[in-house]
Formats: structure tokens, C-alpha cells, sequence
């Protein structure tokens, strides 16, 4: 008998399928192209940490201006189930659409899972390796090329390094970030060959007091250039300053933090990828599953030069730059050996950018001191 | 073969009081408050709350030392929060330490937001190795100013701790709750007051993480240290003058990983970055026994009952 009485959960279901499709229904009349939309951004640190966070937030803030989007956003959530927690709560409380999870471990198994559930939500992952066969549709990834920005670094460091030895603080050894350190070493030593990059891994994305430790030891041991790839760089910027070294910026602008020693950097400039994802995502657009982008499509810039970068540093980089932009410059050309000898990209064969071998990086080129 | 073993031990040294001072404020801290009898597992909260604190009042001021003022303050108000809580009846001061550890940083997290970006004074070194030529003595003998000051806390407290009629109060309370009671003690009133001066030497720790080494506040400044430090007290057998030791112990185990990578030592860096911890546990396991108490335990500490 119990199946013909009308139960109170199964009344709410049935109007709120009925207004849903009214709703439906109705928007197409206000707005034809552009539908109004709302979008959720999810950080693993605070919005405002000089680094890969803030780099996010710039750009999240620019896409609040836009009328038509509205933002939900969430600070500090960590890669774990908790992200999971947090995507599906902007889904089902706040209306969200479309995600931008931005932490590269939000990518496996968590966005994956939440994705699955809600086949009509659009995902745009930072970072994430998306391929067609084994990822959903509603998925997605984009990504800027970064070690270009680093190599450019790398070139500037190159000339002002007085002892030959410059230094990489960074925090784990995932392809992205071996790239980071293979691109500054070849700027370096595309000016001077002697030099070497000394790695120092840390073991974590945000860990200020070994940062510091790091990069005094480097100190001491003569590194007289340094750069980064950790989520805050504000630590290693501010450390280098004070014992009296150069610094290659981050993720963000860190100048204002060291005028005296901030040389140069690679930021990145995210509004141009977003603004592309939720453009589909409002007209009805399959969704973008894979970006990928350097200088030349604006995804990343550099930092305007300190005043103690030479003249001849600058056009250096400059010309490097300008051949990058007009996509005449592979920064992963054979004959290319590891740091312990082994050829890894055989001479002849060049990897353009948009190469996906890249994204599996294993190796630290020549030139390199550390191990992964 | 000097390349590489005297810049690792250079290093090491300076990074035992880099890295160890906040380690020493905590454990003389919670040596203090645990002599009283009382555990004090939100310190690890202070820490963090102090080092905002102290980031806080060095930026609103302009001057590092209001900083400390203010962290030593933090310490003590949040510390005191664990100290009159856990007098009350039936509660439990390690489940309040959680507690107090929770509400320390989710404080400490809220206030602290606007305070990542700036950049604040921070406080200037001593330099004890200007007269020497090499740069890697130089940087190991600029000294954190607030070390030599919890050296002298540490020499103060073993001193006041082991000769005075103060010492022998809070020793009493700590070993012997009913004796001090059968003195005419308040046997609250002095843990209170020994879990807010531990709080308040804990929250110079905070100082120095936030004002001078890495010096700058953010969220994952601390990341366990406070935890850490605690467990330090039992390896130190709570003793004040131990306490240094072990904390230059531990700051030189974490200096370790990152001196042995900038030589080129790169083999295990994750074992070498893991030391810290991986001492933590063997001291927890070589320091437990089912048979007997902890020498140096104070009998009144719950885990002891």
C-alpha cells in the first residue's frame, strides 16, 4: 500500500523538478549568447602568499568584475577529502557550474570522483595531465609554460652570478617542477657554460622555516643567485635579500618584497585561460578540455627588470624572449644529457612546448647538482 | 674532504640555534607548566597564535620588541584560557590541550589573514663573527637576539625551579597535589599562574619564528614545531637546562637535510629532512616503559596517574 501514499520527500522532488525546468525554461529569453553563470575557485594556501595562490586570486579577481559572473571561492583547502567536500558544496549550495580545483593534487582521485557525480558541472583543473581516454568530458585541465619564464630567469641569473653557482629552492621533485629546474640551468648556461644550479628539495609545498634553512646553506656555500618553485616564495625572496644574494621571482611579483635583489621573474597571468573556459562553458561551447599556453598566448609574463640587471643582460633575455613569443625557440633541443651522463633527448630531435613528453619529466639536465 | 664535512657542520651549528631557538621557548615552556603538574598540549597553538601576535604588533608599531611584548602577552592570555579551564572539575587537560591547540591557530588563521602580504621589522641579529673572514662563519655566528635570552631562562628557571621557596611551591604542586593542599595551598591558583608564564615564554618562540628566522608570518609557519618541542620535555627528563640541549639537538637535526643537499649530498634528503621526527619517535619509544614512571616525571601529570 505504502507506494501510492504521497511522501513528503518525494512531493519536494517532484515541484523542484518542475520549477528547475521552469527555470530552464526561462533563461534562454533573458540572456541568448552569454548566460549568467556562477563559478567556484578552490586554493590549497591563502589567496595572498606572494606565490601560486595569489597568482589565481589576481586573475579571480579580474573575472568578479565581469558582469554575469558570479564567484564563490575557498581558501586552504587541503588535498585531500576535504576537496571533495568543498566541490561538492558549491555545487549543491552555491549553484557553481563550473570548477577551477587549482592544486595539483586536487586533480587524482578527487575532481575525478566529484566529476562523475555531476555529469552537468564543467572542471577546469590547473596543472592536471588530462587525457581524453581515461578522463571524463566534463573535465579538464590548463596550464601555462612556465619553464619558459624560468629559462628567461635562468639567462638573467646567467649573467649576474659572480661565483658561477646559482640556486634552486624547490619542494618536490614532480615534472613540473624538474622542468622549472632543467629551464633555469639552460638559461644559465646558455651564457656561460661552467655554471651549475644546486637543487635543494624541501619535501612540501609551503615550508617556511626549511625554505630559510635552504637557502642559507646555498648561501654559505657561495650561490650568489637563487630561484624558487614552492607555493610562497616570500621566504626565500626575503632570506636571499638579507644575506646579500640576486633572486628570480616566482609564480608572482615579488619585487616590492626586495627591490635591491629582485633581478627578474616568471609570473603567471591567468585570466586570458580562465576567461576562455568560462566563455565555452556561457555560450554552450564543449568544454575546453585541454589549454596549454607560454608568453606568446599570454598565460604567463615576466617581471619588468630590477635596476641592477645590465644592459646587455636585458637584451639578451630580450632576444630570447622575442624568439619565444614569435615561436622560434625550444628551450629542450638535443644533444641533451642528464646530470649523470645519460643522453636523454638524443641529438637532431628538439621538443617544441606544446610536446606532451615534457609533461613526464624525470630527469635534471647537465649542469645540475641534486638528485631526485 | 674539508669541502664538504666543515660547511655541513658550520651549518648544523648555526642552524641548531636557527632552527632550535623556537623549539627551547616551548619545551622550557611546557617544562615549566608540567612541573606544575599540568600537561599543555595547546602550546603548539601559542606558538602559532604568538607568532601572529608578534608579526601583528612589530608591523602595527613599527617595533620589533612591542612584537615580543605583544607574543609574550598572546602566550600567557591563550595559556591561561588552558590553565583556569583545567582547574575546573573533571576536565581533562589533554583533551583541553587539543582544544586549546584548535582555538590557537583557528584564531591565529583569522586574525593573522591580513598580515601575510607585509612585511614588518624584524629583529637585528647580533653579529659575533664580524671579525671573521669567511662568509659561512659569519652567517652561523649571527645570532638570533632572543637566543641568549632563553638562555637565560633556562639557567633562571633550573636555578628558581631547584633553590627557591617559589620553585619548591610549584614542585610541591607538581609532585603532590595533597600536600600542597595540607600546606594551605591553592593548588589551582599555582598552575594557573605556572601554565600562563609557560605560555608566555612559549610565545617568544612565536616571536622568533615570525621576527627573525624565517621572519615572516604565514599560515604553515610553525608546521608541528610546538608539537615537537613538547615532546622534547620528556627527552629532557624536565629539565630546564636540558631543554637547551635537546633543542639544539633537534634544530641541528633539521639544519642536517637541507646543509647535506647544498654540498651535494643528495642520496636520502627525504630520510635526512624525516630526522626531526624520526628522533621524536625513538625518544617516545626509549622513554616508555609499563613498569615504572619516568625518572624526573612529576607524579601529579594525568598521563602519570
Amino acid at each position: 500500500m505504502e507506494h501510492k501514499q504521497w511522501n513528503r520527500r518525494q512531493w519536494i522532488q517532484g515541484t523542484g523538478a518542475a520549477g528547475a525546468s521552469l527555470l530552464a525554461g526561462a533563461w534562454p529569453l533573458g540572456a541568448q549568447a552569454q548566460s549568467p553563470i556562477t563559478i567556484g575557485v578552490i586554493y590549497v594556501g591563502p589567496r595572498d602568499d606572494y606565490g601560486y595562490n595569489q597568482a589565481h586570486a589576481e586573475a579571480t579577481a579580474e573575472l568578479k568584475k565581469v558582469p554575469g559572473i558570479k564567484v564563490v571561492e575557498e581558501e586552504n583547502v587541503p588535498e585531500t577529502q576535504a576537496v571533495q567536500k568543498t566541490m561538492q558544496g558549491m555545487i549543491s549550495q552555491d549553484g557553481a557550474t563550473l570548477l577551477f580545483p587549482t592544486s595539483f593534487g586536487y586533480f587524482d582521485p578527487h575532481m575525478i570522483a566529484i566529476a562523475g557525480k555531476n555529469p552537468n558541472v564543467r572542471f577546469s583543473h590547473c596543472g592536471g595531465l588530462w587525457t581524453a581516454a581515461k578522463h571524463p568530458a566534463n573535465t579538464g585541465s590548463y596550464f601555462g609554460y612556465i619553464d619558459e619564464g624560468q629559462y628567461l630567469n635562468g639567462v638573467i641569473a646567467g649573467h649576474m652570478s659572480k661565483s658561477k653557482k646559482i640556486g634552486f629552492i624547490a619542494a618536490k621533485p614532480i615534472p613540473q617542477v624538474l622542468q622549472n629546474i632543467n629551464a633555469f640551468t639552460l638559461g644559465a648556461r646558455s651564457v656561460d657554460p661552467k655554471i651549475t644550479t644546486t637543487v635543494i628539495f624541501t619535501g612540501d609545498w609551503s615550508m617556511p622555516v626549511k625554505e630559510a634553512e635552504a637557502t642559507n646553506s646555498l648561501a654559505d656555500q657561495g650561490v650568489d643567485v637563487f630561484t624558487m618553485h614552492v607555493d610562497g616564495p616570500k621566504v626565500v625572496v626575503e632570506t636571499a635579500a638579507k644575506r646579500g644574494k640576486f633572486v628570480c621571482g616566482y609564480h608572482a611579483n615579488q619585487s616590492k618584497l626586495a627591490p635591491a635583489a629582485y633581478l627578474t621573474g616568471a609570473e603567471w597571468n591567468w585570466t586570458s585561460a580562465m576567461n576562455a573556459i568560462i566563455d565555452a562553458a556561457r555560450t554552450g561551447k564543449p568544454h575546453p578540455n585541454f589549454i596549454r599556453g607560454g608568453l606568446k598566448a599570454g598565460f604567463i609574463k615576466t617581471s619588468p627588470y630590477g635596476s641592477m640587471v645590465p644592459e646587455a643582460a636585458r637584451k639578451n633575455a630580450d632576444a630570447v624572449k622575442a624568439k619565444m613569443i614569435a615561436g622560434q625557440f625550444d628551450i629542450f633541443t638535443g644533444e641533451l644529457k642528464d646530470n649523470t651522463g645519460k643522453i636523454v633527448i638524443p641529438k637532431g630531435q628538439a621538443f617544441k612546448q606544446t610536446a606532451i613528453e615534457l609533461e613526464s619529466m624525470n630527469y635534471l639536465v647537465e649542469g645540475v647538482i641534486g638528485k631526485i | 674532504m674539508n669541502d664538504i664535512v666543515l660547511p655541513v657542520l658550520w651549518a648544523v651549528l648555526g642552524g641548531a640555534i636557527r632552527v632550535g631557538t623556537p623549539f627551547l621557548f616551548v619545551s622550557l615552556g611546557e617544562c615549566l607548566t608540567e612541573q606544575s603538574g599540568r600537561i599543555n598540549l595547546g602550546l603548539e597553538g601559542v606558538l602559532v597564535l604568538s607568532s601572529m601576535a608578534a608579526f601583528g604588533g612589530a608591523y602595527l608599531s613599527g617595533s620589533p620588541w612591542i612584537g615580543v611584548m605583544a607574543a609574550m602577552l598572546a602566550g600567557a592570555l591563550l595559556a591561561g584560557v588552558h590553565g583556569v579551564l583545567c582547574g575546573l572539575r573533571r576536565v581533562n587537560d589533554i583533551a583541553m590541550g587539543i582544544a586549546v591547540m584548535m582555538l590557537g591557530t583557528g584564531l591565529a588563521f583569522y586574525l593573522g589573514k591580513p598580515l601575510i602580504q607585509p612585511q614588518a621589522p624584524t629583529l637585528a641579529p647580533i653579529m659575533l663573527g664580524s671579525t671573521s673572514s669567511s662568509a659561512q662563519l659569519q652567517a652561523a655566528l649571527s645570532i638570533n637576539p632572543l637566543f641568549p635570552l632563553g638562555v637565560l631562562i633556562a639557567l633562571a628557571l633550573a636555578w628558581l625551579l631547584a633553590n627557591t621557596r617559589w620553585g619548591l611551591i610549584v614542585r610541591m604542586v607538581g609532585d603532590s597535589a595533597d600536600a600542597a593542599r595540607a600546606q594551605g595551598l591553592s593548588v589551582n591558583r599555582v598552575r594557573t599562574l605556572a601554565t600562563m608564564a609557560g605560555g608566555a615564554i612559549a610565545g617568544l618562540g612565536g616571536a622568533s619564528l615570525s621576527l627573525f628566522y624565517p621572519g615572516s608570518w604565514n599560515e604553515l609557519l610553525s608546521s608541528g614545531q610546538g608539537l615537537i618541542a613538547i615532546a622534547l620535555v620528556i627527552f629532557a627528563r624536565w629539565r630546564p637546562l636540558a631543554c637547551l640541549w635537546a633543542s639544539l639537538l633537534f634544530g641541528g637535526a633539521g639544519a642536517l637535510g637541507p646543509a647535506l643537499q647544498s654540498v651535494g649530498i643528495n642520496g636520502a634528503y627525504y630520510l635526512f629532512n624525516a630526522v626531526p621526527y624520526a628522533l621524536t619517535l625513538l625518544i617516545l619509544v626509549l622513554a616508555c616503559t609499563p613498569y615504572r614512571r619516568l625518572q624526573g616525571a612529576p607524579s601529579e601529570l594525568s598521563v602519570q596517574r
